[in-house]
């Protein structure tokens, strides 16, 4: 503690030598993290500015079309994203810490809680390609314009709810695979031993990565489940 | 100027724990209350519902509420602001379309 700042600073093989301390190289990253979740923004923004669109036109065949996606594989998704959120905020503080064993731990929870969304995420997809509600040469709602009689359906804008539903749960779950990804790169390292209470960056960077594919469900699941579920008159 | 690294503020796990019991009451209320008939408050009330729970994500699970750089609330508040960008002057086309 009594040695001169840069003493200290040389010390650190983490430390790159253009930034002149460790806090302004960690706050660099997670400033460059925030300005590409930006973009990520825009990027998901473009499908969010065409379902509000075709919303606004073809509601009835989204409200039907939402009728028809399985509510409760929904609902336990975003409780399953919701517990990896908290175990991956869980995981920072473990690095923030220095616990590289509960770092590990909650690294690991968080990934299987990953793939337990891709399961059921996967399970969905199948239901509705059972059903025929996949677009394509075999799309057919025919099941759907029987259940709503009292609903003018029009088989064509369907499809276009369809697409939007696929194009962005697609998206998210590219999304949800790519996080696995960084997330086993993290555990790796975590393993090893890289992480400390004086550079946990990555763990942080990529953490909030999770969250941000965390939000965009957090809006999807309205959006896409909740169009419209009161009882029909 | 002997200070050593500064480290980020640490949140208690407690605080954390609470936060996911609000995300995930939240998440239930939100399921729930689309059954019910509410016009077109439906809508209105997924949306403040979702907005309120990115909220907390966004405060808390990402320390945006703690962090030292200030920086990261000005590009945030941006995108945001981007995304508004976007979707308005969107619909304000599409919804004034007469449609053939």
């Amino acid at each position: 503690m009594s040695d001169s700042p840069g003493a200290v600073e040389t010390q650190k093989p983490e430390l790159l030598h253009h930034f002149s301390s460790a806090e302004q190289q960690r706050d660099a990253s997670t400033f460059g993290m925030w300005l590409f979740l930006a973009t990520e923004i825009m990027f998901f923004g473009g499908m969010f500015c065409a379902y509000l669109i075709y919303r606004y036109w073809y509601y009835n065949e989204f409200a039907a079309g939402s009728r028809s996606i399985n509510i409760w594989l929904g609902t336990i998704n975003t409780a399953v994203l919701i517990c990896s959120s908290l175990t991956v905020a869980l995981g920072v503080r473990a690095a923030q810490m220095g616990k590289r064993k509960l770092l590990v731990t909650l690294l690991l929870i968080t990934m299987v809680f990953g793939v337990a969304f891709l399961g059921i995420k996967g399970v969905e997809w199948y239901q509705k390609f059972e059903e025929h509600h996949i677009p394509g040469n075999s799309f057919n709602v025919d099941d759907i314009i029987h259940d709503y009689p009292q609903i003018h359906i029009d088989p064509q804008h369907e499809q276009i709810f369809f697409s939007l539903y696929f194009a962005m749960t697609g998206l998210h779950a590219l999304h949800m695979v790519i996080g696995l990804g960084i997330f086993t790169f993290l555990t790796y390292k975590a393993w090893k031993g890289v992480y400390s209470p004086s550079y946990y960056t990555p763990v942080e960077v990529g953490g909030l990565y999770w969250h941000f594919v965390d939000i965009v469900w957090i809006y999807l699941f309205p959006l896409l489940y909740l169009i419209d579920r009161k009882p029909l008159r | 100027m002997s200070e050593h690294i500064k480290s980020e503020h640490v949140m208690s796990s407690k605080m954390y724990y609470g936060i996911w019991a609000a995300l995930m009451c939240l998440t239930v209320v939100t399921a729930a209350v689309s059954f019910v008939d509410l016009g077109p408050l439906n809508t209105i009330v997924a949306l403040v519902i979702a907005t309120f729970k990115a909220l907390l994500v966004v405060l808390f699970f990402m320390h945006v509420k703690y962090t030292s750089e200030k920086m990261t609330k000005a590009v945030i508040v941006s995108a945001i602001f981007w995304l508004f960008i976007l979707l308005a002057l969107s619909l304000a086309d599409y919804t004034t379309r007469l449609l053939s």
